[in-house]
């Protein structure tokens, strides 16, 4: 589904990504975990598109994405979250996810201007499915709230139910745990389990191991700009190196 | 939905019937230049409040909307409604070209680039004397007409320029409100996420930018077709100023707010006569105490203002940020 190919970046001489290639199945759950500075935000980055590797290639459902543009992906079903969320803080909850339906929708600026009755229709369809996302995600009775006024894990449910909008074949998650209460991660382990059961693959990086440990099917161990290990939940809390230079002496 | 309409049809009908009242005395000449100048406020705030984009060179596409339509009608005798078309159609086609490489500037960079385009256009008005007749300006302009009736008189003139900017403010109300608006506000607030899901931010910021500049070149042409003579200073960069001052005082992203800072602007200093020579100053004032008091213009600020003088508590209302 998603191959990455000895792909390298550097930032004015520092190596955060050195040589790296994994790849990531369809329909699975796959945690990219590491210590800070490990390169995880860096490679989630490179792959949806906020800047282009300094070498190596990516590969999304056999096709060579290199350096597409975030909006392009979007159009080929890649979605992503951000660490410490991005919402559009002015508009609605609703709203939020009605712009996730951006590409679900084709009015121009002259059938908007002249509010022909295609728009209308196509507005008042958005509107509903917008509605039914919310609902997916739990938020509904915020529909009318101002994003920013939204506590932080209702923020955290929203980008996630305004990445679904654009029916996702894959979505990756930067840290979608961090902030979060204990009861507020196990919500949302259940919704990315929910997500996942519909047939959509999902790529998270995060802190949070016991998360991790819980409903990946496969986790990626990052340190230093290197693939450090690779494997099931259980090969990686048994795998030595992981143990000796990530996790510690326990 | 419906209150957007109501509010509409309720403006609307305020500006058809304004005129039985003022019974054509100076203040209907005033109200033409509102008009007029709500239609550049408007354009503005489509690029400025929607999209939270920039720009300090909005007289340019107002002074090309003018020079186009004047130089081919007083020079070239073409129909006035016909260079009216080919003047919106030209800037639009030229803030479409000048819009690519401009908009990929953010912030003070995009200030500064539009605030050149507005100098290079200024100077050029200036200097092709034998295009634009130079500094001492372009006489000479028709007034323009349709099936017999001229419109030359304040009245008529009224109705002509009323007629557009209530045109132009309900294309934008429409705009605002539709997935074109959802998807520049959501530029606004975040380029990347808004980005992450589909909106291709690069070309929508280019085509409001477009939008924006036919707008002021319709302004422009109705200007030079109701004033008869144009000259640069009325497109300077005190202009551009002047509606970015409108824009802000009356609401960022409010249409509404854009047709009271106009009249604001265009009234005040007709009562204030006294400030002429120093109103520069009085706008910078204005300015400076709208945004540090009322950050969201006068439409908002104003009921804020009203419901907490009868509430008798002070302007900041706890109830309405925790959420």
């Amino acid at each position: 589904m998603l191959k990455i190919e000895r792909v390298t970046k550097i930032f004015g001489g520092l190596k955060a990504l050195d040589d790296v290639s994994f790849s990531i199945s369809a329909g699975e759950i796959t945690g990219i975990i590491g210590p800070n500075g490990a390169g995880k935000t860096t490679l989630f980055n490179i792959i949806t598109g906020i800047y282009g590797p300094s070498s190596g290639r990516i590969f999304y459902e056999g096709k060579d994405i290199t350096g597409f543009p975030p909006e392009k992906l979007a159009r080929l079903s890649m979605v992503r979250t951000f660490q410490g969320i991005e919402l559009f803080g002015q508009m609605t909850v609703l709203e939020n996810v009605m712009v996730g339906l951006h590409t679900k929708s084709r009015s121009g600026i002259i059938a908007s201007a002249l509010k022909l009755p295609g728009h209308l229709r196509e507005e008042r369809r958005i509107r509903e499915r917008a509605g039914s996302l919310l609902e997916f995600t739990g938020i509904k009775d915020l529909a009318h709230t101002e994003a920013a006024n939204l506590p932080f894990g209702k923020g955290r449910l929203l980008e996630i139910a305004r990445a679904m909008a654009i029916e996702p074949h894959i979505i990756l998650m930067d840290e979608p745990a961090a902030g979060l209460n204990s009861r507020e991660t196990s919500d949302l382990a259940e919704l990315i389990k929910k997500i996942n059961n519909l047939g959509i693959t999902v790529a998270l990086v995060e802190h949070d191991m016991e998360l991790v440990m819980e409903i990946c099917s496969r986790i990626i161990v990052f340190n230093l700009g290197n693939k450090l290990a690779e494997g099931t939940p259980r090969e990686i809390q048994e795998d030595e190196k992981v143990i000796t230079a990530y996790l510690g002496e326990d | 939905m419906k209150h957007e309409m109501l509010k509409f049809f309720i403006f609307a009908t305020v500006i058809l019937i304004a005129p039985v009242f003022l019974k054509g005395g100076y203040l209907m000449n005033v109200l033409i230049f509102v008009g007029i100048y709500t239609i550049l406020a408007v354009a503005l705030n489509l690029l400025l409040g929607l999209a939270g984009q920039i720009s300090l060179g909005q007289a340019a596409f107002f002074g090309l909307g003018a020079y186009i339509s004047g130089v081919l009608t007083a020079t070239h005798a073409v129909n006035p409604w016909f260079s009216m078309v080919i003047a919106i159609v030209t800037v639009g086609m030229i803030a479409f070209i000048v819009g690519f490489p401009i908009l990929k500037l953010k912030g003070h960079y995009l200030a500064m680039a539009t605030l050149g385009m507005g100098i290079i256009v200024y100077i050029i008005f200036n200097e092709t004397v034998d295009l634009t007749g130079g500094p001492s300006g372009l006489p000479g302009i028709p007034h323009l007409s349709f099936g017999g009736i001229i419109f030359d008189s304040d009245l008529k003139s009224y109705y002509l320029i009323w007629f557009f900017t209530i045109v132009v403010i309900l294309l934008s109300v429409n705009l605002a409100a539709s997935r074109i608006g959802r998807a520049l506000r959501a530029i606004h607030d975040s380029e990347v996420a808004a980005r992450t899901v589909g909106v291709n931010a690069r070309l929508l910021k280019v085509q409001i930018f477009t939008i924006s500049g036919m707008f002021s070149a319709l302004a422009g042409s109705l200007y030079a077709h109701t004033v008869t003579f144009i000259s640069p200073t009325s497109f300077g960069f005190n202009v551009s100023i002047e509606l970015l001052t409108m824009v802000i005082i009356g609401g960022l992203g409010s249409i509404y707010g854009s047709f009271l800072g106009a009249a604001i602007l265009t009234l005040l200093p007709e009562f204030f006569r006294t400030f002429q020579d120093y109103d520069i100053i009085v706008y910078g004032i204005t300015l400076i105490v709208i945004t540090m008091y009322m950050p969201g213009g006068l439409v908002r600020g104003v009921p804020l203002l009203v419901m907490s003088f009868f509430r008798g508590r002070p302007t900041s209302a706890p109830s309405e940020k925790s959420g």
